[in-house]
């Protein structure tokens, strides 16, 4: 068996190096094909019905006049009469046509009638929500009425954090067709290109054979593209019922804002206390979050700083007639961030201490105080702590206050399971295929590099093959999983077939397969290269043979093997102005130092960290789900006033990985969702830092500041 | 967005030929900025689109006797880069730099920002422009963060024009060409409050096409000054217009007009008493900013509207009148 084991950072040649995205040209230019962009041969177009009301039965449905409309091909209702609707934008027909303008044609002449239902829209007000809030139960751990009792110093505070949605830019859908010989062909916008196969195959009772799924690229996912979904399913009957013409549905914006995902709020009223040199006592939290009407959504409070020994916790879920959430980039964590670092803040305000020595002193109650020590010290330094940090509202005089805050994060990251195949071909080609995807952070350049590097070849001669259910299974994109599963599975599959070519041309070099090693795109001996071949003459040994080798990473041996591993954690420091007289919070610059393993690519993972900032600007300044309490609906379902920044509004972005000898004998590590946890409580912290006071609601828009300032904020 | 007949006429004769005489008739398409919008959210459904683009008549910007005159196709970029423009009123240069994105700003047209249809979220839901549902004023039992903080209602959206505040102080004349003829009209009157959703926020007739803005040749120092939360496309929270005729270094006569405050660009007499006879400092300037909004009435959501409002006519003051903060 091969040596899987990565190589010495020091002997590396392809990884580590900071390559741009082998896909890169292909999207920038436009060719890059993504499903939403499919216009297959005699395709139909889907549109969707939705309910107006957020609670509403159904009491009937009539779609004789949809289905005689010019054009339909098919109408598939999902909410027949009697059913509860308990959200505006619900699914309750879909529509196939040979046009989209008839389809929508169409949608209009279905009659539903409805009997309106009262409903429950905000959350913000527990009092107001009590009979829709489900308590979990309360928590205690040490004792929490003594150390209240102790404590030098009670901090007490009210912190909220709205549900925002996810808003991909390629919003949801897909290209189906199911024919007479039950195969269902899928062409979706996914995270999940090996496991949707399945979920189809269920949800349309077919055999899973008989899925195929492609997926060249995806416009977005931050967790909400795992599964079919109602469309999906609806446009798959609809196909059939067209004799397997391919039906093609992807939601409008505004349903797409809507329904398509978002993330659950939290709001919580904090207690910490501490002694008088500032180590943290006592956490007593009252909080509640809404995850839509079936509920769900609870931050893990107290965040990283978890072993505070005195704890009482209460958290109530609230059911709130609107949409259900689904997993966003660090499902709770950027929430429980923004409320534990926030009341830490505002715990070293009260005690006229600077906040950075508040999060040092406490560090031995995280589970990796070394870590955090020396990531706080070094993002002290990076964003010029001891030069620009001032004590709470100490900001001058004018109208513009800066201010510094901390953030911090944790999060797993290990690898999932992934097969990946490798195919040396006789010409010298290469192969890689895995069920994988690519969600635009660089996974096929990663792949390539892997490869490149376990071969001795470079990057341009890997030929890398995901997005499809032909290639060997691989895990679904969350969790900050992929990196680390086909990296490993890419490594072992790419050796083992190296493995075989070397028996194959072990003769020819006239040593033992074992004694040959690939180096420079040549097989050689061992430290000999005169004994060698170049790589197109040993793969012509092979001579009508191609050889295919598969690897495999299971989650449960990778910890021995070493190639990949969880666990990570992360500092940022933010640096804003804030605009006293009009509430306008402009970005200077965030800091970001990250805990991370085995880096392939050094370029795409700062990228990763770059888009991680930008989801937190906007989180913490621009966005936030706008409901209307008389008609239940949402109000900025649209891309104008669901705000999101843009690149003026981003300021400086500083990342420092930690890359070095001791990481990275960690193995690879997924970096998709840590650094997208603590920036909106580093914008939170900055802000009171600059204007003297919290701002309890994100976002921190003009509104929410001024408010705060003028004391109007209840 | 439903079907609809395509025109592109070459003379401004033959586009008003193609209007009618009811709003679904016909729409005008300039920059299509917003108009394409409306019809794809079916907020609008013309059976007939006019483009006006292949009208050379309606381009340009240039000098007159009496001032410059702007086409209505000429672009917000176009505006922007124009030395005339910069030369005599930097309020319109600075209203043009406001509009965001670049992309828009080479798309849209001059007489585009003036016809464009408010924002409001509950009218672009196809709830009207004073938005009523079962009974229940939407507006002022919804989320009114972005609404009017003046005016007595029944109409609650702001005028989304970033060109109007500045018109209004300038003094300037709007002319409208229909079959019958052409009229002209001042700048302040051009913009209307309606008393109910069936009426139109300009004096605008649906066979009436915007041809040209004459902003009259002036002395008087102005500015303007937007607050904008992003520096991305985003729309203002408020804007603030300012004229100010000197005499020596004290304010002889001024006009200050606000933005995105109400459903018309509003005009404020209070803060333009606050600064006359005085010279522009900090201190006189953001008491004329109090003064502007002493009688601003808020909705349930919107009361820091009238600080950000009080901000622009403080900055845009003192940028007219080139006081450093």
């Amino acid at each position: 068996m091969p040596e899987y084991r990565w190589p010495e950072m020091s002997k590396r040649k392809v990884m580590g190096k900071r390559l741009n995205r082998l896909d890169g040209v292909e999207k920038a230019s436009g060719r890059a094909k993504y499903s939403s962009d499919l216009n297959k041969p005699g395709m139909l177009h889907g549109a969707t019905l939705v309910c107006p009301y957020a609670h509403a039965r159904v009491k009937s449905i009539d779609t004789s006049a949809a289905e005689k409309h010019p054009g339909v091909t098919g109408v598939h209702v999902v909410s027949p009469a009697g059913t509860e609707i308990q959200w505006a934008h619900w699914e309750v027909a879909f529509v196939a046509a040979e046009t989209e303008l008839a389809a929508r044609d169409a949608l209009k002449k279905i009659k539903v009638e409805y009997e309106v239902l009262p409903h429950v829209v905000h959350e913000k007000d527990l009092n107001k929500v009590q009979s829709r809030a489900k308590a979990a139960g309360e928590q205690i751990e040490g004792d929490p009425d003594q150390a209240l009792k102790e404590a030098a110093v009670v901090s007490e505070g009210f912190y909220g954090i709205p549900v925002l949605e996810h808003s991909c830019l390629e919003p949801h859908g897909n290209v189906v067709s199911w024919t007479p010989d039950n195969k269902v062909e899928l062409n979706p916008t996914t995270q999940a290109v090996t496991s949707i196969r399945g979920d189809m195959a269920r949800a349309v009772n077919v055999p899973v054979a008989n899925v195929h799924v492609h997926q060249d690229h995806i416009g977005g996912g931050f967790g909400s593209k795992f599964q079919p979904d109602r469309w999906g399913v609806a446009a798959a009957h609809l196909s059939k019922a067209a004799g397997g013409r391919p039906v093609k549905i992807f939601l409008d914006r505004q349903i797409e804002q809507v329904i398509a995902g978002c993330r659950p709020s939290a709001f919580a009223r904090i207690k910490l206390a501490a002694n008088k040199e500032g180590k943290i006592t006592l956490w007593e939290s009252q909080s509640w979050a809404t995850g839509g009407f079936t509920g769900g959504g609870s931050p893990p409070i107290p965040y990283v700083y978890t072993r505070i020994p005195n704890q009482r916790k209460n958290h109530s879920a609230v059911s709130t007639n609107t949409a259900p959430i689904r997993a966003w980039r660090a499902p709770n964590h950027p929430q429980a961030s923004y409320l534990t670092c926030a009341a830490m803040d505002d715990l070293a305000a009260k005690m006229k201490m600077d906040p950075l020595e508040l999060f040092l002193k406490n560090v031995d109650l995280t589970a990796r105080a070394d870590t955090y020590e020396r990531q706080l010290k070094k993002a002290a330094e990076m964003a010029e702590w001891k030069k620009l940090w001032h004590p709470r509202g100490d900001s001058g005089r004018g109208p513009l206050k800066r201010g510094l805050g901390i953030g911090v994060c944790t999060w797993g990251g290990a690898g999932h399971d992934s097969t990946a195949r490798c195919n040396i071909h006789p010409d010298g080609t290469v192969e890689v295929e895995l069920g994988s995807q690519d969600l635009g952070t660089g996974t096929r350049t990663v792949i390539a590099q892997v490869a490149a590097e376990s071969l001795g070849l470079r990057v341009n001669d890997i030929r890398v093959k995901i997005g499809d259910t032909n290639y060997p299974p691989s895990g679904t994109s969350g969790g900050s999983t992929t990196v680390g599963g086909v990296s490993s599975s890419t490594r072992k599959a790419t050796l083992n077939a190296l493995e075989k070519l070397f028996e194959e041309v072990a003769p020819a070099l006239g040593a033992p397969a074992t004694e040959l090693e690939a180096v420079d795109g040549k097989i050689q001996v061992k430290g000999n290269p005169a004994k060698s071949l170049d790589w197109k003459a040993a793969c012509a040994k092979l001579g009508v043979k191609t050889i295919s080798e598969t690897g495999q990473n299971i989650p449960r041996d990778a910890p021995k093997e070493g190639l990949n591993t969880g666990g990570v954690g992360g500092v940022q420091i933010a640096d804003v102005t804030v605009d006293v007289e009009t509430g306008i919070v402009k970005m200077n610059r965030i800091v970001a130092v990250q805990d991370c393993g085995t880096v392939i690519n050094p370029k795409t993972a700062e990228s990763q960290i770059y888009g991680a900032i930008i989801m937190s600007i906007c989180g913490a300044l621009m966005e936030e789900r706008v409901l209307d309490a008389v008609t239940g609906r949402m109000l900025n379902n649209e891309m104008e006033f669901y705000k999101l920044a843009g690149i003026k509004d981003v300021g400086e972005i500083l990342v420092h990985l930690e890359i070095d000898e001791i990481n990275d004998k960690r193995g690879v590590i997924g970096l998709g969702e840590p650094p997208a946890i603590g920036g909106i409580a580093a914008i939170a912290n900055a802000v009171a830092n600059a204007i003297g006071v919290r701002v309890p609601i994100v976002p921190m828009t003009p509104m929410n500041v001024l408010n705060t300032l003028s004391g109007r904020m209840s | 967005m439903q079907p609809f007949e395509y025109a592109s006429p070459k003379t401004l004769k033959e586009a008003l030929a193609l209007l009618g005489g009811g709003w679904s008739d016909a729409a005008v398409l300039a920059g299509g900025t917003d108009l394409i919008s409306l019809m794809k959210d079916e907020v609008m459904s013309p059976k007939r689109v006019v483009n006006i683009k292949e009208i050379a008549e309606l381009k340009g910007i240039s000098k007159t006797a009496a001032g410059i005159r702007i086409g209505a196709l000429a672009t917000v970029d176009e505006v922007l880069s124009n030395p005339l423009i910069r030369a005599s009123f930097p309020a319109l240069t600075e209203a043009a730099r406001g509009v965001a994105s670049p992309q828009i700003r080479n798309m849209g047209t001059f007489g585009g920002d003036l016809c464009q249809r408010p924002r409001c979220w509950y009218f672009r839901a196809g709830f009207g422009l004073i938005p009523r549902h079962e009974g229940k004023d939407l507006v002022a039992e919804g989320d009114n963060r972005y609404h009017a903080i003046f005016g007595n209602g029944p109409a609650r959206f702001v005028s989304a024009s970033s060109f109007g505040p500045a018109l209004v102080a300038l003094g300037a004349k709007i002319k409208l060409a229909s079959p019958s003829g052409t009229r002209e009209v001042d700048a302040e009157k051009f913009f209307l409050a309606p008393s109910s959703s069936d009426v139109r926020e300009v004096d605008l007739k649906p066979n009436e096409i915007l041809t040209e803005v004459i902003v009259p040749a002036t002395a008087a120092k102005n500015a303007t000054y937007e607050v904008r939360q992003k520096d991305a496309l985003d729309w203002p929270l408020a804007t603030a217009s300012v004229a100010l005729t000197m005499k020596g270094s004290t304010v002889a006569s001024a006009r200050v007009v606000l933005g995105h405050v109400a459903p018309t660009p509003w005009v404020s007499a209070e803060a333009a008493k606050a600064i006359e006879g005085k010279a522009v400092t900090a201190e006189t300037a953001e008491a004329a900013g109090k003064a502007a909004v002493a009688a601003a009435r808020p909705l349930s959501m919107n009361a820091y509207k009238v600080q950000i409002a009080a901000a622009a006519v403080k900055r845009a003051l003192m940028a007219a009148a080139g006081v450093k903060a």
